[in-house]
């Protein structure tokens, strides 16, 4: 680079990266931020079936269903506005139990049953997911 | 007795601390008066006028970093001897400690709290300050000492928040009756070696900032300086690599999930240094053998202790919820934040101030070395800023009362194909010549692996047609580039081939190595999840696993249920495997104990879950072909930085001992 201001290119390249991140990072974001829903929002926004998304909510008293197949469950999770069949199929972390918040990864498939494929409680007690410690369960704290 | 020891040796390093940033300013200040008086320009003045005038003040500052490092030092070792003989009248062993815990755990339980790991992060930061007061020699003793002056600054307020906000060694009166132990997750050996090594590269780039606050303070931006401070930011990296490598695999058989990568902000928060640092490890380079980039490094080098800032404050503040965020007290937050703050806007305003005065290095071509590291550091960046604002942005949104959540779609759809790209400037970047270099020989020089990056594509491609777009890529690119990173051992005489090529050769190529097992497991994993009668078997990748028992079990703190898997793969011998479902009694929370068998091609990673009903078993398997390369891959790039910092350090001891020759 044979230029006078060489010094200048760089500065600008740097630039013109950092404004290109932000850009890709938004665009990327516009599609991706709404990941986590809740059941009321989910049902609003009329989600597209397999789009990746992020459940949160509370699992009604009575409503966790075994399968004979001995690792698929089939619960409820509501946030008071509207409530949504789940199924899942795997070892459920310790917390999940009804009454309580879930947050769960998965799909939602054309009939609007929520296909999880990760439940997500983390075996501690001192765990919650933010999204649902926050808005609707208080978590059980040693402090 | 020994808590308040503990506290008062705390309170004298804290001290201490405070004299030697007064110490620095004004030797710092005064120097700066006698060299308008006498028009001395020469940076720092002859070590005569030295001796004669600030002999006692800049005399004193390595002496005070030293004796800082030993009573913070001393105060962490009271804290552990706390935890280890289970002192219940101390609030914080009360919290996180036991008596009947075993040793190890009492031990690394130390730093598997809040208060606990800040006086961690303070003892090594003091430590690191005075490994710079009692080793560095090259730097100019003038930048030195702003050096251990912008130590002393960080410092400071990190005492002041432990001291202020996070008292580890506060009493509890009265005293309790027991323990409540630690968090059973944390009940690792992992615990003892993944928080130190990560903290250690944490605050290791902590003496890079300072370094560059020091540079710019004393306006001294040039080669030496470079240098100087390179030593150091390879250790830092060399730490990072090993804490996220740790870590990466700790959560991989701890969580029982199957990954080793959730986009997790801690997780984030320990990434974002790395990269920082990585960008700020090839630009120093630049500045240190080609004097080029000076501003660029000196402003990553700020970037890169800014973002182990962030990360201590994402992680220590209980901004966010994590098995990493011990409490949550919201004062602690704004005291984090507060410093934060404090410590990236100063010195960026001080970066802005001086950056005038950091003359233009020297000039390169675009196709060139330098310009392939430029391009980089460039990507390197852009990958930051993205896995920045993906972490960022939530918190931001939450602060206005929404609550969204940014998860691995963000960051694998924006950050996977810019690191590809990167991977691959990275396989030509050592091709090129310093200065300029021909785009037909880099060209020429590319065609073989260039040709083994395709066939390796049409070959997977033809192996398994159901691959997904990002493997396939991903092993493709894997295979072209990590031939492409041996190719600077290539035709030379591997014997008198100097140290730290072959450091840089074995990073690039473990990078190349830890890609091809990330594609490897997302391409070729297979999952078994089965509710399984004792003497039922289940199939999964080349094994035939059965569930031959399961049997109660116990241990300190816990009773289990504990499965007997009798695994046999083809015709060889069967062997036994014991996953785990814990339950800890002290606490009542259930963790499974993954069973995992390594193997050369892979890993066959058990799961034991909970009861299916009918006398069933619930049972997950996974076959994960070629895991282990992600963390040897790793491992190699450790090893490489090691190398590297090992050949640099050997030869410059050459040239000095040549020097002195010369001289004698």
């Amino acid at each position: 680079m044979k230029a006078k201001n060489q010094r200048l290119t760089l500065a600008l390249l740097a630039v013109a990266a950092v404004i290109g991140a932000a850009l890709l990072a938004m665009s990327a974001l516009k599609d991706q931020a709404a990941y986590f829903y809740t059941p009321g929002d989910a049902v609003r926004d009329h989600l597209p079936p397999d789009k990746a998304i992020r459940l949160g909510g509370m699992v009604p008293k009575g409503s966790i269903q075994h399968f004979p197949d001995g690792v698929t469950i089939r619960f409820l999770v509501t946030d008071g506005q509207a409530t949504v069949p789940v199924r899942y199929s795997g070892i459920v972390p310790a917390l999940f139990r009804e009454g309580s918040g879930v947050v769960a990864d998965g799909r939602f498939d054309a009939s609007g049953l929520f296909m999880a494929d990760q439940i997500l409680a983390k075996h501690d007690e001192r765990y919650m997911p933010p999204q649902v410690a926050g808005a609707m369960h208080k978590t059980k704290s040693l402090k | 007795m020994i808590a308040e020891a503990g506290l008062a040796a705390l309170w004298l390093g804290a001290a201490l601390c405070a004299l030697q940033l007064v110490a620095a300013v004004l030797s710092l200040s005064a120097r700066v008066e006698r060299s308008r008086d006498t028009f001395d320009t020469a940076p720092g003045g002859t070590s005569l006028d030295f001796a004669r005038d600030e002999r006692g003040l800049s005399g004193l500052i390595r002496p005070v970093a030293v004796a800082q490092a030993v009573l913070t030092a001393l105060a962490f070792a009271c804290l552990i001897a706390v935890f280890i003989t289970v002192d219940l009248s101390v609030k914080l062993v009360v919290e996180n400690d036991g008596v009947g815990r075993p040793l190890m755990y009492r031990f690394s339980g130390t730093w598997g709290n809040h208060e606990g790991s800040m006086l961690m992060w303070v003892s090594i930061l003091a430590v690191g300050g005075a490994a710079v007061a009692l080793i560095e020699r090259r730097l100019e003793e003038r930048t030195l000492i702003a050096t251990l002056g912008g130590q002393a600054v960080i410092g400071l307020g990190f005492y002041a928040f432990l001291l202020f906000a996070s008292n580890p060694f506060a009493r509890l009166d009265p005293a309790a009756p027991a323990g409540q132990g630690l968090n059973p997750l944390l009940e690792d050996p992992g615990l003892a070696f993944h928080p130190p090594t990560l903290y250690i590269g944490y605050v290791g780039l902590s003496i890079a900032f300072s370094f560059a606050i020091g540079a710019l303070v004393t306006r001294d931006v040039r080669p030496a300086f470079a240098r100087a401070m390179r030593p150091w930011v390879l250790g830092a990296w060399i730490f990072l690599t090993i804490g996220i490598t740790a870590g990466s695999y700790w959560a991989y058989y701890e969580l029982g999930w199957g990954g080793w990568w959730f986009w997790d902000p801690v997780e984030n928060a320990s990434l974002m240094p790395w990269l920082a640092a990585t960008a700020l490890l090839h630009s120093v380079t630049v500045l240190a053998t080609r004097d080029g980039l000076r501003a660029w490094t000196v402003m990553l080098a700020v970037v890169a202790f800014s973002m182990s800032m962030i990360g201590t404050f994402l992680v220590r503040s209980g901004i966010l919820t994590s098995v990493h965020a011990f409490a949550v007290d919201p004062r602690r937050g704004s005291f984090l934040l507060a410093l934060l703050i404090l410590y990236i806007g100063g010195a960026l305003a001080l970066f802005a101030l001086r950056v005038g005065t950091v003359r233009e290095g020297s000039r390169f071509d675009v196709v060139s070395r330098e310009g392939a590291l430029v391009i980089n550091n460039l990507l390197l960046s852009v990958i930051l800023g993205i896995v920045l604002i993906g972490t960022l942005y939530p918190l931001v949104v939450e602060a206005f009362g929404d609550k969204i959540s940014v998860g691995p779609p963000y960051f694998n759809a924006t950050a996977g194909p810019l690191a590809l790209l990167l991977l691959i400037v990275m396989a030509a970047g050592p091709m090129m010549r310093w200065r300029r270099e021909q785009l037909g020989i880099i060209a020429r020089r590319l065609i073989v692996p260039a040709l083994v990056l395709i066939v390796a594509l049409v070959a997977v491609k033809a192996l398994h047609p159901a691959i997904g777009l990002w493997p396939l890529l991903g092993l493709a690119v894997a295979a072209g580039v990590g031939l492409a990173s041996l190719a600077p051992l290539w035709g030379r005489n591997l014997r008198r081939t100097p140290l730290h090529t072959w450091g840089m050769v074995i990073a690039h190529f473990g990078i190349a190595v830890a890609l091809a097992g990330m594609a490897s497991d997302s391409a070729f994993t297979q999952e078994r999840l089965v509710a399984a009668r004792v003497g039922e078997t289940m199939a999964i990748g080349p094994y035939r696993v059965t569930l031959a028992n399961i049997a109660p079990d116990f241990g300190p703190g816990w009773t289990a249920l504990n499965a007997t898997l009798a695994v046999k793969r083809g015709a060889g011998a069967a062997y036994e495997l014991h996953p785990l479902a814990r339950t800890y009694w002290t606490q009542g929370t259930q963790t499974s104990e993954t069973a995992i068998q390594t193997v050369l091609d892979g890993q066959l990673y058990t799961v034991l879950g909970a009861s299916a009903g009918e006398g069933r078993w619930q049972v997950r398997l996974w076959w994960k072909p070629f895991v282990t390369l992600i963390w040897a891959g790793g491992a190699l790039v450790a090893i490489g930085g090691v190398l590297s910092l090992l050949g640099r350090l050997l030869r410059e001891r050459r040239n000095e001992l040549r020097k002195a020759e010369v001289w004698a």
